[in-house]
């Protein structure tokens, strides 16, 4: 019990961060159309940034189930390399079950602090860390989406880019460090802006425009610069 | 908006995104040699995140302009390095600030 309690604690500060963002969430699906209990289910069964804003819009444009998927298949394909790393950072004699736990609770954030542990993680240490970030991020979205009706169109506004700074936020430190990121990141925005403006193409609905982009500017950066062994 | 799509739509995004959390904590033991595929997995998270903010950031506040400069206080607030949290705030506060004199 002792390794639960200390991932609950190190958990504390993920969830002040969820809290925020997850507010934006709700406050961008409730304002779109979306019932709060939706929101607030997506939140509570995805626990991913990225991957609900963009499944938002694929709803909002009312786009196919496979279209979904494709969309939160390429936005999370992060995670299955978050995950295999994960796996070999795990004690010895960890079950199955145990694993399919820890998997739901494998975000970016969570993921980052777990691989800074000194030594093994266990499953309690992991359940521990996931507690917090999972409750204020559904709650915070049931915050963000029930205060909606109630906030005056500035502060919703203002709240619209949240989102995108932490995108920023995450993006801006890599290509400080990273010439070859710089160039993904610069073909994934040229390719993102000709999706948007250039006639005939910008016909294409929003998920399978993240795809094309992402997957493109990805390969680009694999052939010119692959990472080192 | 219907529900039962909706629901749908929901139950589709907690199954893929759990899928790909899950296969491979439970499958994969050991490291990919694939040198193509880890180099992909690499850049991934950054394709996918600037194809996601730019252009949709300019249509995310109530004008391009104040989404323009939230966008400048972002890109500037993370050379320094300030977090998520601090970065994703400044920014919306700058927007706060540029559309009260817009």
């Amino acid at each position: 019990m002792n390794e639960y309690w200390k991932g609950f604690r190190d958990g504390l500060p993920i969830g002040l961060g969820y809290f925020s963002v997850s507010m934006a969430f709700g406050m961008a699906a409730v304002q779109s159309g979306m019932p709060i209990w939706a929101a607030v289910a997506i939140s509570m069964s995805n626990m991913t940034s990225a991957g609900q804003f963009a499944g938002l819009t694929v709803i909002l444009a009312a786009g196919s189930y496979l279209e979904n998927a494709l969309t939160q298949l390429i936005i999370n394909l992060r995670y299955a390399l978050m995950s295999i790393s994960l796996s070999q950072k795990l004690k010895e004699g960890v079950r199955p079950f145990e694993r399919l736990i820890m998997a739901f609770g494998n975000t970016d954030e969570i993921f980052a602090l777990a691989s800074g542990q000194k030594g093994a993680i266990t499953p309690a240490y992991f359940y521990g860390l996931m507690t917090l970030p999972w409750l204020c991020w559904s709650g915070g979205t049931l915050a963000g989406a029930s205060a909606s009706a109630l906030l005056p169109a500035a502060i919703l506004s203002a709240f619209g880019i949240a989102i995108y700074g932490m995108f920023v936020a995450i993006v801006i430190p890599a290509m400080k460090k990273s010439l070859a990121v710089i160039g993904v990141v610069a073909v994934a925005v040229a390719l993102s802006c000709a999706f948007e403006w250039l006639p005939l193409i910008n016909r294409l609905s929003d998920g399978f425009c993240i795809i094309i982009c992402a997957c493109l500017a990805a390969v680009f950066g694999a052939v010119v610069r692959p990472v080192e062994d | 908006m219907e529900i039962l799509p909706l629901i749908l739509h929901i139950i589709v995004m907690a199954v893929v995104t759990y899928l790909v959390r899950m296969v491979p904590l439970a499958i994969f033991r050991k490291k990919i040699t694939n040198r193509f595929i880890r180099s992909f997995l690499h850049y991934i998270p950054y394709a996918v995140l600037a194809a996601m903010t730019f252009p949709a950031i300019l249509q995310s506040t109530a004008s391009p302009i104040s989404a323009a400069i939230g966008l400048g206080v972002a890109v500037v607030s993370a050379c320094f390095d300030l977090g998520l949290l601090p970065v994703a705030l400044l920014s919306c506060a700058a927007v706060f600030v540029t559309e009260f004199f817009l």
